[in-house]
This record gives structure tokens, C-alpha cells and sequence, in this order.
């Protein structure tokens, strides 16, 4: 049994999707309901990961966040912290990746929402804080988890950008795509494989069901 | 009490409405799409309009140079169509604005049981039945019922209309009640505004307005209709028929319309009122009223409207140009009314 690349799988999706959730929220909000110069601009931005080569995005990665980048550098001269070849530059990875698909869900949780449901709210006293706390993400519960699961997802698969920022060092950055493909490039190690790969659907499986129930628990409440 | 100065450009639509409505229950009346939406979302605070001044006994809530987030306007709105959050249960949606006055509001709205009932298991009575308990919670200034009962079947509109008047009469609340549908708009208000196009076409205390000639044709033929108050002065068991008496003489109408010395508003459309310049000798109408031709108003169309006073009380009668001219009708002469009492329907008598 491997465990090692599993934990850390795990582990890399996590961070990304906590960290990718927020902003996602933010941005899916913003383009649902802001009208502004640069709105189609955002939009590809925000979509890019998604229709880019991974292997690109993961050099754009290197470019932008490695020790000698522009923000890379700034990062580790400020405060001490390293994202090429570790596993938070995994993490880094996998939530960029999965970010288009999570402001894709919760966009159009936004887009359903009943404006009127908020006008009533308004008029009850709330401030728009109020609102959309109280009102807005409330309904729009089943888009965020649908959107998490997404992101978590496509964090656990993320192959491309990853195996090119951080590479697959054994222990440190080597996820289950990666040690699968490794694998695969050793005699002997079929066993391995099947392993890693029945793990991947019990995972993904698990997600996927968890989602669900979540979301009619929150129907039918 | 509230004084009411909007323009607002909706594309091909203008809003320009000016009218200063007094305490009490004021009705917006008007066809649909004359801007009576838009007008409660402009005093509401959800529209904001181009120019105007829009203010709360001494409070500006709108002007040139401020206007008020909704929140701040202390307005209890409720919509068409409830507007409850989906997420909530009726209690937590009861109290989203606050809990002033909660016994007291769940007492008089009856709301008592629904409170543990899932949301999707309420009717729709039911749901604008919380819709205005937790307006009325949030401790408003003023109510703002957009058309609440426009969405209901008759028996659920009955079920509701007398928690209204309850609300207008032990609660003093001041209401704005946007309706197109003069049977609640007779039953409840006061005053009244009548909007077309988007302009106040009429504008005064209800039974002056109702039972003014000219305000045939801004209502419509089957709205307008004077509107009496009456007390009620008995009842007849073996004829169903209740007598009320008011200051023009007595009427019957058919059922237990109330106790006896209750006051009742009645609403007499004005197509139901016969006119005959003699009391005819057998006739099975049962109202007879003398009354004296204050106006008459003459339509485009074939009908006329017919100006008359019943002791104090103003009524209206709209009967065919063909009839006044045999009958040589005139401002000044004495003749009778009569009312047939079914005509008065039972959703046309309040309290």
C-alpha cells in the first residue's frame, strides 16, 4: 500500500479548495452582478485555466510565482515562503486549475437567485451585508457545494500545471497522478497502479455522494 | 401623512405622480400597468426616481439631495407574491426584520399554528398572512401592500380581508394599498388615488371620490360605485335579509351582515341603481331611497352617470342616455333609487 501520495493528494486539494472558494465566491458574485468596463476581460481571465494547456499555465506558474518571479520573489523575500517544487505550489496549481469551474457553479447559483427575495430583505432593515449573508449565500448553498466539489475534484486529477511548477518529488510533491504516471514508466509496478487508481474513483465517488447529500439537506430543509 | 412627488422614465413609460394622502388606509387604484409597481418601489426605496420629494409625516425620505436606503425608510412592504425565504422556517422568517410587538402580531394574524409548518406546506393565504406579520414586525411606520391579495382565489381573499380591516382599525396602522380590484379598495380605504398612464387621474377621501360622476369612466363602468356607511339596525331570521340604516333612509341586504349597531360599509355599484321619478307601486326590489339629482355626466358611449344624494350621502347611478331622455331627467329633481339587494355582493360589505 502507498499512502504517501494519497495523504498528500488530499491534502493539496484541501488547501486549494478552501483558499479558491472565497475568491471564487467573490468573482462569481462580481460577474453575475457587476456591469463594468473590463467585465469580458475578467471572464477570460477567470476562464483561461480552463481552455490553456495545463503544461502552460504550470510554466506561466513558474514565471510568475517561482523564487526568481515577480511575485515569487517578492513572496520569499517578505515572508520566507516558497512555492515552486513544494507542495503548497501544488496546492497553487490545483486551485488555479479548478477555479474557472467553481466560478462557473456559483455563478450561476447567483444568476438563479430571486432578486426579489433580496429587495424584501432590504426592506426588512438588512444592509447589503446583511443580505447577502443572510439571503444571498443561503440560497445559493447547493451552487457553492456544487461548485467545491468541482474544484476538489479537478484539484485531485490536476496533472498538467502541477507536474510542471513543482515537478513530482516522492513525499514532497508527488500526487497520485503523478506517482500513477511514474509508475506506470517502472516494470513491476502495476500493482501500484490499480492501487492508486482505485483510490482515485473511491475518492472521486466519495466527493460526488457527498455533494449530493449535502444538497438535499439543504433542499429539503 | 405621507406626501407622494415622483417622475420616473421607464423606457416609453412616465411616472409622474403628485398626491398628499392623510392617516389612515389610502388606496392606489388603477388598471395594470398604470405604474402602481413602480410608484410603491419608488416609496419603498427599490426604484429610485429622477426628481421628486417623497416624505413621512415630517420624515424626507426622498429628495434631491438624499434618499434613504430602503432599510432606513421604517416601510413594511408586502408583495403579490409573499416574497418568504426559502430557506427559513415561518418563524425565522417571522422575525428577519426584528420581533416588535411578536404576541401581539401572531395573535392578531392567527399565526399561532403555522409557526412550526414547513414553508412549502403553507397555502397561500397562509404565506401573505406571514408576509404581513413580519412587515409588521420589523416596526414599521407605515404598510405598503402591493396588490396582497391579487394573487389568491376568492375564498382565501375573504380569509384574509378581515385581518386587514382588524390591522386598520385596532392597530391605527397607516396603510398605502395598491389594488386593482375595487371591491378591497372600497372596503378599506379612506382615500383613494387613481393612476392611469402613469398620472394620478383622481385623487380624494374614498366616498367623495366613488360617488362622483366624472369618476365613471376613470374607473370603469363595473367598478364605480358609490360606497355608504351604515349601521346595522336588524335582522330578519325568517327573510334572511339584514336592515341597516343610514342617514338617506333604509336598506336590506341578504344575509347576517353584522351585529346590531355595527357600522358597515357598503358599496352600491353604480349599474345596480335603478332610477324612477315615481315609487313604483308593486315592485320586488326591495330598496326604495328618495334622492336628489346633484350631476349628471354624460359618457361617450351610451350610459350616463347620474349624481344623487340620499339624505347625506352621495350615491351614483348609471343608466342609458335613451332612459334620461324619456324621463326628462334634471340637476335638482326629486326622484327615487332603487336597489336591488342581491346586487350588493357579500365581498362588497365591510366593516
Amino acid at each position: 500500500m502507498i499512502w504517501a501520495p494519497v495523504i498528500l493528494s488530499l491534502q493539496v486539494s484541501a488547501l486549494a479548495t478552501i483558499c479558491a472558494l472565497p475568491i471564487a465566491i467573490w468573482v462569481a458574485f462580481i460577474l453575475a452582478r457587476k456591469r463594468f468596463w473590463g467585465h469580458g476581460l475578467l471572464n477570460g481571465l477567470v476562464h483561461l485555466p480552463l481552455v490553456l494547456p495545463p503544461v502552460v499555465t504550470g510554466y506561466l506558474l513558474l514565471v510568475v510565482f517561482g523564487r526568481q518571479g515577480a511575485v515569487g520573489s517578492l513572496l520569499y523575500d517578505l515572508l520566507g515562503i516558497t512555492l515552486a517544487f513544494r507542495w503548497t505550489g501544488a496546492a497553487l496549481a490545483a486551485g488555479i486549475m479548478g477555479f474557472p469551474l467553481m466560478v462557473r457553479a456559483i455563478r450561476l447559483g447567483f444568476e438563479a437567485v430571486d432578486t426579489g427575495l433580496e429587495d424584501a430583505a432590504r426592506t426588512l432593515g438588512a444592509t447589503n451585508t446583511g443580505v447577502f449573508m443572510r439571503v444571498t449565500l443561503p440560497l445559493i448553498a447547493p451552487a457553492i457545494i456544487a461548485g467545491a466539489v468541482l474544484g476538489f475534484a479537478k484539484a485531485l486529477g490536476e496533472f498538467g500545471a502541477t507536474i510542471t511548477f513543482v515537478a513530482a518529488i516522492p513525499g514532497q510533491t508527488e500526487t497520485i497522478p503523478s506517482a500513477i504516471y511514474a509508475a506506470l514508466q517502472v516494470p513491476g509496478q502495476e500493482g501500484a497502479v490499480v492501487w492508486l487508481v482505485a483510490v482515485s474513483i473511491v475518492l472521486a465517488m466519495g466527493a460526488l455522494i457527498a455533494s449530493e447529500w449535502l444538497a438535499r439537506r439543504m433542499v429539503t430543509r | 401623512m405621507i406626501s407622494v412627488n415622483v417622475q420616473k422614465q421607464l423606457g416609453d413609460f412616465r411616472l409622474d405622480v403628485e398626491f398628499d394622502a392623510p392617516r389612515g388606509v389610502t388606496a392606489i387604484f388603477g388598471r395594470s400597468g398604470s405604474g402602481k409597481t413602480t410608484l410603491i418601489n419608488a416609496i419603498a426605496g427599490l426604484v429610485t426616481p429622477d426628481s421628486g420629494r417623497i416624505s413621512l409625516s415630517d420624515r424626507v425620505l426622498f429628495d434631491s439631495s438624499r434618499s434613504l436606503p430602503p432599510r432606513s425608510r421604517k416601510l413594511g412592504l408586502v408583495f403579490q407574491d409573499a416574497r418568504l425565504f426559502p430557506h427559513l422556517t415561518v418563524a425565522r422568517n417571522l422575525t428577519f426584520g426584528g420581533r416588535h410587538d411578536h404576541d401581539r402580531i401572531v395573535d392578531l394574524l392567527g399565526l399561532g399554528p403555522l409557526l412550526a409548518r414547513k414553508l412549502a406546506d403553507l397555502s397561500g393565504g397562509e404565506k401573505q398572512r406571514v408576509a404581513l406579520g413580519r412587515a409588521l414586525m420589523s416596526n414599521p411606520d407605515m404598510l405598503l401592500l402591493d396588490e396582497p391579495l391579487a394573487a389568491l382565489d376568492a375564498p382565501r381573499k375573504a380569509e384574509i380581508l378581515p385581518y386587514l380591516e382588524q390591522l386598520r382599525d385596532d392597530f391605527g396602522m397607516p396603510v398605502i394599498y395598491v389594488s386593482h380590484a375595487m371591491s378591497e379598495v372600497a372596503r378599506l380605504a379612506n382615500y383613494l388615488v387613481v393612476l392611469d398612464a402613469g398620472k394620478v387621474v383622481r385623487a380624494g377621501p374614498l366616498a367623495q371620490v366613488l360617488s362622483h360622476p366624472a369618476s365613471v369612466p376613470l374607473l370603469g363602468v363595473r367598478d364605480a360605485g358609490a360606497v355608504i356607511t351604515a349601521t346595522v339596525a336588524g335582522y330578519d331570521a325568517d327573510d334572511y335579509l339584514t336592515r341597516l340604516t343610514f342617514d338617506g333612509g333604509q336598506i336590506s341586504l341578504p344575509g347576517h351582515v353584522g351585529r346590531v349597531g355595527q357600522w358597515v360599509r357598503v358599496r352600491i355599484p353604480a349599474q345596480d341603481v335603478i332610477l324612477a321619478s315615481q315609487i313604483p307601486a308593486q315592485i320586488s326590489a326591495r330598496n326604495i331611497l328618495p334622492v336628489t339629482i346633484t350631476a349628471i355626466e354624460d359618457g361617450r358611449g351610451p350610459g350616463v352617470a347620474i349624481g344623487l344624494m340620499a339624505g347625506q350621502t352621495p350615491l351614483l347611478a348609471r343608466i342609458t342616455k335613451a332612459s334620461m331622455r324619456d324621463m326628462k331627467l334634471a340637476v335638482g329633481a326629486e326622484i327615487f333609487a332603487i336597489i336591488k339587494a342581491t346586487a350588493v355582493a357579500p365581498e362588497d360589505v365591510g366593516r
